[in-house]
């Protein structure tokens, strides 16, 4: 690739935080590097991941508030996390962190361990408890 | 936590493409020997390619253009005869004392962080990658002084924002793991470490007797695209195809796999080795990473359509066979060139 056709194609995908060198040749032949904001193909690749994402956190959050689900189910796929990576962060076992995504079991938990997935999550124990917060979810 | 004192070691950060090369090549150029990424890259034989459709992340096969994170940095130290002490630590508070001690006696400390609570990091990029690089240079009014390689400039993070990526949990968990020189030669055999790197590269890319590796594995990805509509349905093909391109487009790839990079390694081996066909040998490479370029842009276009059937399948798979093709003759005439 030549260093004129470093595409520059912005979706905000690195928000203006850094650009990305990119190596091409210059107009002697030697390699050297452009600062790239993106590329309309790479950008379409990220966007399809997220929307991935995005629509399990909108299907498990109507389960939340159909009462099928626990807000733990809710807050795993929001941190794109699952059951068994959960697991390793709290430091249970898998099976148990299946268990908490029943409504009715994660009414059980003490305190502790509300308080333990919180901080997972990098919420409040209140908001982890307070179904109502999902009618209104904060932008993804 | 009980050490307020400032340190800041004079370190000299430059951004580069891919965090492993750059974490190496910062740090030696602290220490005195100037390598370009590309150098690192090329020495450190970052080129490869695997697809394996039984190893799912997020339930999609993983197809890659580099080897397992660590190898790099483990075969370029091997190469120039650099030593580098590392270390493990079970308690996170043990972990930040032994970088506090490092700072203290002015080393520049690399290590391992996962990236989805790298606060600095852009959003889109935060998924539960732990494999990522960073160099902690100094300590500033109670916060890491960060030179992460592929940022532009310095970062910071606090002690509990630092503890808490050092210590994320899943693939790859870091577990405090940091690293830093502790022999550097006088001398290094730049030409014989560029030679063991080319030599390896081309191995790795022609004779690994699995169909999932190098040319054969590029081959092996062709035929499952092929496949991928009939097999998995418009949407979940699509899904499969995007990453693919994702691992492609890696932060740093300029979409081709690292292709370029590797032209860039070719291109300056040449010089130094006063090897002519070196350097036309890069601008071969450097088509090649058009072919995956374009192998992008139709898989761009088979992901933006993902919820209709589409023909253009067919042609990623014919793209993925000449590519097969162009890296076989290429890798052949690579290692034909060093004898």
């Amino acid at each position: 690739m030549k260093t004129t056709d470093v595409p520059q194609d912005d979706a905000n995908m690195l928000q203006g935080k850094f650009k990305e060198p990119v190596y091409s040749l210059d107009k002697d032949g030697n390699f050297t590097t452009v600062s790239s904001v993106g590329w309309d193909p790479k950008n379409a690749v990220m966007q399809e991941a997220w929307d991935n994402v995005n629509e399990k956190i909108e299907q498990t959050r109507k389960d939340v508030l159909k009462g099928s689900l626990s807000p733990i189910a809710y807050y795993i796929e929001k941190n794109i996390m699952d059951a068994g990576l959960v697991a390793k962060y709290m430091g249970i076992w898998k099976w148990k962190v299946k268990k908490h995504l029943k409504p009715r079991n994660f009414a059980k938990l003490s305190d502790d361990i509300l308080e333990k997935y919180a901080k997972v999550f990098s919420i409040s124990k209140e908001d982890l408890v307070d179904i109502d917060k999902l009618n209104d979810p904060p932008s993804l | 936590m009980t050490n307020n004192q400032n340190i800041e070691i004079n370190f000299n950060h430059q951004q580069s493409a891919h965090c492993e090369n750059g974490v190496v090549s910062n740090l030696l150029r602290y220490y005195g020997i100037e390598l370009s990424e590309p150098m690192v890259f090329g020495i450190g034989s970052g080129l490869f390619f695997s697809h394996m459709p039984f190893l799912k992340v997020g339930g999609i096969p993983v197809t890659s253009f580099r080897p397992l994170p660590g190898i790099i940095f483990k075969r370029i130290s091997k190469r120039l005869g650099i030593k580098f002490e590392k270390h493990k630590y079970s308690n996170p508070r043990k972990a930040m004392d032994a970088l506090d001690n490092n700072l203290r006696s002015e080393i520049p400390t690399g290590m391992l962080v996962g990236v989805y609570h790298l606060t600095y990091f852009p959003d889109p990029y935060r998924f539960h990658f732990n494999a990522h690089n960073i160099v902690v240079y100094g300590k500033k009014d109670n916060k890491y002084l960060i030179s992460d390689p592929i940022m532009e400039s310095y970062e910071t993070l606090s002690y509990d924002e630092l503890l808490r990526v050092r210590y994320a949990k899943g693939t790859f968990a870091p577990k405090g793991h940091m690293y830093w020189a502790k022999n550097i030669p006088e001398n290094i055999d730049l030409e014989s470490a560029i030679i063991k790197g080319i030599k390896h590269t081309c191995k790795d890319m022609l004779t690994i007797p699995i169909p999932m590796f190098g040319v054969k594995g590029i081959r092996f990805l062709s035929k499952k695209v092929r496949n991928y509509p009939n097999k998995l349905g418009a949407r979940k093909a699509a899904s499969y195809t995007g990453q693919i391109v994702r691992a492609q487009e890696e932060i740093g790839t300029g979409g081709a796999g690292f292709r370029y990079m590797y032209g860039a390694f070719l291109q300056e081996a040449s010089a130094i080795l006063k090897n002519e066909e070196l350097k036309n040998l890069s601008y071969k490479l450097s088509e090649i990473g058009d072919l995956w370029r374009e192998f992008a842009v139709i898989t761009g276009r088979i992901v933006k359509n993902r919820n209709k059937a589409d023909e253009s399948y067919d042609k990623a798979a014919d793209l993925l066979l000449v590519i097969a093709d162009r890296e076989e003759e290429f890798f052949k005439k690579l290692k034909n060139s060093i004898k």
